[in-house]
């Protein structure tokens, strides 16, 4: 034990591991690469001038559609992976994953398409279009959005990080207790997601109250909240959800690195813990969170039709009303995700309803 | 032509695409129990409900973009038309009517298959069975016949069955897919399933919730015979040599895999309950809290 690197050993790096030495390799070969490149053509100055330090929105929301789709790429392998190893594996062929991995694999494959891939292409679609649909200059903090996008890129380096040095977590990817406690996920897979997520999780909360603040706030003069385009209405609910949402996950993630770093009893099955409290608080923020993803989406659908359809869209009024019973509605539905933990009728009913 | 001919292999691509979802058995269709048959009474009852609403809106959907499609000079263009009652009153209502519907038969089923609401048959009295998740393995426990098996559960056809659930290992599910719906095991605390075998046969149960490495092998198959071929089977099983002891108990909580089935003609006393008690106890957060006893 290290007094400065802890329990970061040379052991750390999976030498032994076929399938992380190959897709470790992959990574850090592709990463290589592309330095190179940006290096022959001599574009770091331009670069870092003119989008890494951007506080541009059009440019912020580029970038991360940009990462989403690379991540989009590595959960694409990660789902190659999994279905070749469930071909493969049939009768006594145990494949070519062991246990292990598979796990990583999964849970790596949810955290990253829904975190490193919806996310980001919702966020950055919201950033490319809602101040241009509002008409205007920026978003409101647009120092801030350039910190949520740099966060969320932490989130994903962390991601990356841990193919090559340690392993991820084997929990699946909303990570339930008290499978993630210390006792049962003693490595730092645990680790990796919780500080992943939370970087990244902060830097979305951000983005949510700097939305929010932008379109209540930056609409150009004469555009009420009726007039608003359907898809800025979307965004807006989509962003409530966030403010609203997104701190539960930080509690319920923050109170489980209470348990794992300071023998806390939160959720744990001992000592008065009761993982059924994080099983709520997680999807009491995971409910909101898919409605956060679908939200903007149902508005791309309405604003692509009657786009096409060169003629407004049919029944805004309700449509507004509809996205805003869905935000409010959503808050109110989570236990659906657990109907089997045993809560009972009465319950189980109403929360289905 | 080439239109046609793409769209057919467009067709035969996704009608082939469904021979990989690999399904051998649709064991919650073919449900051998009656709460089982009556889930999927009642997933079929919502299905179609629900598509009362889909399939119009489909169909719409492709006569709409069909019939306004820009090259269709016969299609009004009506630009001004953005808002009519009458159809939000169809759109809205006809949902919100559906969705009363549901909530009464969702209101009357939940309680109706509560998996706590014990099964009353005249005149045949519950099997009891405790179940016990372990790393990675269940453990049957028969309190009344005094027998315990390991991932081999057998059980008498046309009896109701209270299982009694909990965990000695992270948060799991104890399901029989063929025979109803499934519920959490978890740790210092006791969960009901109550199910029915209405047929008899071999049918696969499985654990429903990722708890680590082992989570693959924790399968097991409960076998549902007549009355007595399930007690001479629970004589059977008095007879075998090994015995589930506290000291027993104490090797099962190390982790292993795919564990072949196992009988125990004898069990310690209220072993379930030392079980579930021993995570309600301040102060043992070690997993072989066993100790203490």
């Amino acid at each position: 034990m290290n007094d400065f690197l802890g329990r970061l050993t040379w052991d750390a790096i999976p030498i032994h591991e076929p399938p992380a030495v190959i897709a470790g390799a992959m990574m850090i070969g592709g990463f290589v690469f592309l330095v190179a490149l940006v290096t022959y053509f001599k574009k770091w100055g331009y670069l870092w001038k003119e989008w890494f330090t951007s506080v541009d929105h059009k440019r912020i929301g580029l970038m991360y559609i940009i990462i989403a789709i690379v991540m989009l790429l590595r959960g694409f392998a990660d789902a190659a992976l999994m279905r070749t190893q469930q071909a493969i594996s049939v009768g006594s062929d145990y494949g070519f994953l062991p246990p292990d991995h598979y796990n990583q694999i999964f849970t790596a494959h949810g955290v990253i398409m829904i975190f490193f891939v919806a996310m980001p292409l919702v966020v950055g679609l919201m950033n490319l279009v809602v101040p241009l649909q509002i008409g205007a200059r920026d978003v409101a903090f647009p120092y801030l959005n350039s910190l949520s996008f740099w966060l969320f890129m932490v989130g994903m380096v962390l991601m990356m990080l841990s193919l090559v040095v340690g392993s991820f977590a084997t929990t699946g990817w909303i990570n339930y207790a008290p499978l993630s406690e210390k006792v049962y996920s003693p490595g730092v897979g645990v680790d990796y997601y919780i500080w992943a997520l939370q970087i990244s999780g902060i830097g979305t909360t951000i983005s949510g109250i700097n939305f929010f603040v932008t379109i209540i706030k930056m609409r150009c003069p004469g555009m009420t909240l009726m007039k608003m385009p359907v898809f800025t209405w979307t965004a807006l609910c989509s962003n409530i959800l966030i403010i609203i949402s997104f701190p539960m996950m930080t509690a319920a993630l923050a109170l489980l690195t209470l348990d794992r770093y300071l023998g806390f009893h939160f959720f744990t099955d001992t000592a008065g813990g009761n993982p059924m409290l994080y099983v709520n608080l997680i999807w009491a923020w995971g409910h909101p969170e898919v409605y956060i993803l679908v939200l903007p989406a149902f508005g791309v659908f309405s604003e692509v039709t009657s786009t096409f359809s060169r003629k407004p869209l049919f029944g805004y009024a309700t449509m507004v009303y509809a996205t805003v019973s869905i935000t409010v509605l959503s808050f109110i539905v989570w236990l659906h995700h657990f109907f089997t933990m045993g809560a009972g009728a009465n319950v189980n009913a109403f929360l289905e309803l | 032509m080439n239109k046609i001919k793409n769209f057919i292999i467009a067709i035969a691509a996704f009608a082939g695409s469904s021979l990989l979802t690999g399904c051998k058995d649709l064991v919650v269709i073919h449900s051998k129990g009656m709460i089982g048959k009556d889930e999927r009474d009642l997933i079929f009852t919502a299905v179609a409900l629900m598509l009362l609403v889909v399939v119009p809106v489909i169909i719409l959907t492709l006569v709409f973009a069909y019939k306004y499609r820009a090259s269709n000079s016969n299609a009004k263009y009506d630009p001004g038309f953005t808002h009519s009652t009458k159809i939000e009153v169809v759109v809205w209502g006809v949902p919100i009517i559906i969705i009363g519907i549901l909530a009464v038969i969702v209101w009357k089923s939940t309680h109706a298959l509560d998996p706590y609401k014990p099964i009353e048959i005249e005149g045949v009295k519950p099997l009891n069975v405790q179940v016990v998740a372990l790393d990675w393995k269940w453990l049957f426990i028969y309190p009344e016949q005094h027998v315990a098996t390991i991932n081999y559960l057998q059980l008498p056809v046309g009896v109701p069955v209270d299982f009694s659930v909990t965990a000695d290992a992270p948060m799991n599910s104890f399901i029989i897919p063929q025979l109803g719906g499934q519920i959490y095991a978890m740790a210092g605390m006791k969960t009901h399933l109550n199910l029915i075998a209405d047929e008899a046969g071999i049918y696969d149960g499985r654990a429903y919730v990722i708890n680590g490495n082992g989570f693959n092998g924790m399968h097991f198959k409960a076998h549902v015979t007549s009355q007595e071929a399930f007690d001479s089977w629970v004589q059977e099983v008095k007879n075998s040599p090994n015995s589930l002891t506290t000291d027993v108990y104490k090797q099962l909580l190390k982790p292993t895999e795919y564990v072949q089935p196992q009988f125990y003609a004898s069990v310690t006393d209220n072993l379930f309950e030392d079980i579930v008690m021993k995570y309600m106890m301040p102060g043992m957060d070690d997993m072989q809290g066993m100790d203490a006893k």
